[in-house]
């Protein structure tokens, strides 16, 4: 288990570092300067400007600058919110991204598990029927439909919930229940086709044949073993529900990391674009990870210490 | 691996980042409550406050490295220059009790009014000298205001020839500041009203060091606003300076500020009266127009066109007037744009900049350029006879944004359609690179837009001096270069507005050297109790110091 764990950290920090130059590289390709009025500077307080942030220097020597900065830590300052550091403003935004996006994504992956674990057991009758549209709509309107409707609806009409803007724990319930909207599809959609696929298996007529009671069959074979793709699926959907999601966050004034991400890569402010490129791949690396130990625990079958068990 | 191990890891992870998530603003939430009930309701108790909103945050509350509206926002209202817009648009002294000049006007003399910091510390002239020569060391990204200004030294220090210690400002005691300029400038006391010449605390800035400005306790008020709080990414808070010298005319008692980045939610804001004032997209126009607090109020940005005076044929003046005659702006403004831009024929926008006199500029230079079809289709034919071509196929650079790439089709179906021989075809790139291009001059037309540094109508017309950086058509003509060069330092104000207006005629009746399209508008929902919301042009376009609830 040691050596994995220690595989796999190695692992994590070269993909970590191959992405971090990537990101860098493809940076220095897009036009623009990151000073907000760049239409009024001339170019010679242009070449100042550049040469105070080492704007001006070669490529590969901003690029040995940063990485020397980023093994101590330090992933600089924000050119759009001067006088801010990179860290400061993912540590601000980071907790109402994660808050909503686990709220939708546990939300979602309960009732997406009922629904989609019903519809496999009640297989093409009305229940089945209802909940496979519930699915296909969830995935094909897009979640801001979704947040534009609840804010009409519960937040203006009605008036049981804030509008938008981050004032108190009802503030979190619609943009988590927006969000959740895909997390059901998801969740429902493949669990019913793994179930389905399941219970046409012969180890699952076996236990049948056993004597075994249908719960018993139902619990300890057929779910257990369809949870597996979702727990794949699961994994990365995490990661990007709870790192912010642009539209969501936007429509119910969330002041999270979604909105941050996408302005800080059209106003060209580096540092922002690579710290955050930098947690979201990170924590894609941790989640992946720690799908994978999930996996041992489902099914014992996967083997984590590398032998050749299967 | 068991699943314990899974347990105690994940367990303390997802605790943890819900904790971290609870960062409301309204802790007990009593504040946001009584907002909605005094003020916007008016239910007779008139309580003083409002609550308004900003598309997003702020990026800096340091006055010497603000580069963006709602920065200049925050910061004229709670902070104080020398000089300060009134309702009207025009500079008074504010924070200098006393102007006084030499006889060149080249050394200006002031004398500050007695007025406290909000730590209780006195505002003193040394605070504007520490402060300006900090734009200069720091090389805030608006330090060629200074130079604008003309204050002495201040381009040499810009261009990192001189010390920023050489500046020509200088506090001669606790309450006179000298500021000696290069040459007289007409412009110095409406430059003065720009959040880059507002006075900083030294003891203060240099106490808080790299913490200076970062939140709402980092910074000193001296204006008639104290900033009382500041949530990141979702508002901040001002609140009556009861110290503040003129604080009798000062009737809100305070004013919030919500972050709202989506229009339609603003809507739905000020709809369930959490907010009292929101900005609407052209999208919601049809839907709120009828509305009770729809406004309608004209913005001092400009879009226009710019001609590569380089290319062959577009080098052609009718040729160029032809493009300023076959474009209906009505119908660009009123059908395609929706969001209250007007139809614009001229470089200076109208409503904000009147004569000395007291009469609009628009008014005095009327529109230029202004023609029919069939006027166009006549400068059109020769203009093609005078460059021996029958036909032109140019690209339009634009930047895509909903909003430009509407105008470029607009453009596009209006020039084909008038023009005959004339193909436009349109090259969207992001903004930036928009920028570039035109910097480049790599272009035939490009879809530009332009806003006002201060409040003078100089701010549109010496833009198009030969080499300025703003220029990027390699436009040139000696008389209007020498018309700016006249303005820039005639202190006889009648005289030198008549110049001004001299060069919008060279640059366009003469010139036909860009197209103006439209002004740019914004939309509004505002609560009908507000009164005295002052906009102003350039700078930050907001005053709370007049509003009130009625």
């Amino acid at each position: 288990m040691k050596r994995y764990l220690i595989q796999r950290f190695a692992y994590a920090v070269i993909t970590l570092f191959i992405i971090v130059t990537a990101t860098f590289l493809l940076m220095q390709l897009l036009p623009g300067t990151p000073y907000s009025n760049a239409e009024k500077l001339t170019e010679s307080q242009r070449a100042i400007l550049d040469a105070k942030y080492g704007l001006d220097k070669p490529v590969a020597i901003q690029y040995l600058t940063y990485i020397g900065n980023l093994i101590q830590g330090d992933l600089g300052y924000s050119f759009q919110y001067q006088g801010r550091t990179v860290m400061s403003m993912i540590g601000d935004r980071i907790g109402p991204s994660a808050l909503i996006g686990l709220q939708g994504l546990v939300f979602g992956t309960i009732i997406g598990l009922v629904l989609g674990i019903i519809s496999a057991l009640r297989h093409n009758t009305a229940v089945d029927y209802v909940s496979v549209t519930i699915a296909v709509l969830g995935m094909s309107i897009p979640s801001f439909v979704f947040a534009a409707l609840l804010q009409y609806y519960i937040g203006v009409k009605l008036g049981w919930l804030p509008v938008a803007l981050w004032e108190n724990y009802q503030s979190t319930i619609l943009p988590s229940l927006a969000l959740s909207v895909t997390v059901i599809a998801t969740v429902a959609r493949f669990i019913r086709s793994e179930m389905l696929e399941v219970l046409g298996q012969d180890y699952v007529t076996t236990a049948r044949a056993k004597g075994l009671n249908e719960s018993g069959v139902i619990w300890k074979h057929v779910i257990r073993n369809a949870l597996i793709p979702v727990v794949t699926m699961l994994g990365p959907l995490a990661v990007s529900i709870m790192t912010g999601t642009l539209v969501i966050e936007k429509i119910f004034g969330v002041p999270g990391l979604g909105e941050q991400f996408t302005l800080s890569i059209l106003v060209l402010d580096y540092s922002v674009i690579m710290g955050i490129t930098l947690l979201y791949s990170a924590l894609f690396i941790f989640v992946v990870f720690v799908v994978d130990v999930l996996y041992g625990l489902l099914d014992p079958r996967i083997d984590l210490k590398g032998g050749s068990k299967a | 691996m068991n699943k314990k191990w899974v347990s105690r890891f994940m367990a303390p992870a997802a605790a943890a980042l819900i904790l971290a998530g609870c960062n409301f603003s309204g802790s007990g939430d009593e504040a946001s409550g009584d907002t909605e009930g005094g003020s916007a309701e008016g239910d007779g108790s008139s309580a003083q406050v409002i609550t308004l909103s900003e598309g997003s945050d702020i990026p800096t509350m340091d006055s010497t490295k603000a580069h963006d509206s709602i920065a200049f926002n925050v910061l004229n209202n709670i902070n104080e220059g020398l000089y300060r817009q009134n309702e009207s648009n025009e500079v008074e002294l504010a924070m200098a009790e006393k102007h006084d000049k030499n006889e060149d006007e080249t050394v200006h003399t002031f004398t500050l009014r007695e007025q406290n910091w909000s730590n209780g510390e006195p505002v003193t002239a040394n605070d504007f000298e520490y402060a300006w020569k900090r734009v200069m060391r720091e090389a805030g990204p608006y330090n060629y205001m200074l130079v604008t200004a003309g204050i002495k030294n201040a381009e040499a220090i810009m261009n990192e020839e001189m010390d920023a210690e050489e500046l020509g400002v200088k506090a001669i005691d606790e309450k006179t500041l000298e500021v000696t300029l290069e040459a007289p400038n007409p412009l110095f006391e409406t430059l003065l009203a720009f959040a880059t010449f507002l006075p900083q605390n030294q003891a203060f800035v240099e106490e808080q060091g790299d913490q200076y400005a970062l939140e709402a306790e980092n910074v000193l008020a001296n204006g008639p606003f104290v900033f009382s709080e500041w949530q990141q990414e979702q508002g901040w808070t001002l609140e009556k300076n009861e110290d503040y010298w003129d604080a009798e005319n000062v009737k809100l008692d305070k004013a919030e500020f919500v972050v709202v980045k989506d229009p339609q939610s603003g809507a739905n804001l000020y709809e369930t009266e959490k907010v009292d004032r929101v900005k609407l997209t052209s999208s919601l126009v049809d839907q709120y127009q009828d509305n009770e607090g729809f406004t309608n109020e004209k913005a001092s940005g400009i879009v226009f066109l710019r001609f590569n005076h380089n290319h062959e044929v577009l080098s052609n003046v009718n040729i160029r007037r032809a493009v300023n005659m076959a474009i209906d702006r009505d119908g660009l403004t009123d059908v395609i744009l929706k969001d209250g831009s007007t139809p614009l024929y001229g470089v200076v926008p109208e409503g904000y900049y009147n004569s000395p006199e007291g009469t609009d500029y628009r008014e005095l230079n009327g529109d230029i350029n202004k023609g029919t079809a069939e006027e166009a289709k006549e400068f059109w034919e020769k203009g093609l006879e005078e460059t021996g071509v029958d036909s032109l196929t140019v690209s339009l650079n634009i930047a895509d944004t909903d909003e430009m790439k509407k105008v470029g089709e607009y453009l596009q179906a209006q020039l084909e359609d008038n023009l005959p021989g004339f193909k436009l075809e349109l090259k969207a790139v992001p903004f930036a690179q928009r920028l570039e291009i035109e910097k480049a001059i790599e272009y035939d037309l490009s879809l530009s837009t332009w806003g006002p540094d201060y409040a003078d109508p100089m701010t549109y017309l010496d833009m198009w001096v030969d080499g300025s950086s703003a220029n990027r058509m390699d436009y040139s003509n000696p008389k209007l270069d020498e018309l700016v060069a006249e303005a820039r330092t005639d202190t006889d104000l009648s005289n030198r507005y008549k110049t001004l207006l001299e060069i919008e005629k060279v640059l366009l009746e003469e010139d036909a050297a860009v197209a103006p399209l439209y002004q740019r508008g914004n939309t509004y929902l505002t609560r009908p109790s507000i009164e005295n919301l002052v906009i102003h042009p350039a700078g930050a376009d907001l005053s709370l110091k007049w509003a009130s609830v009625k």
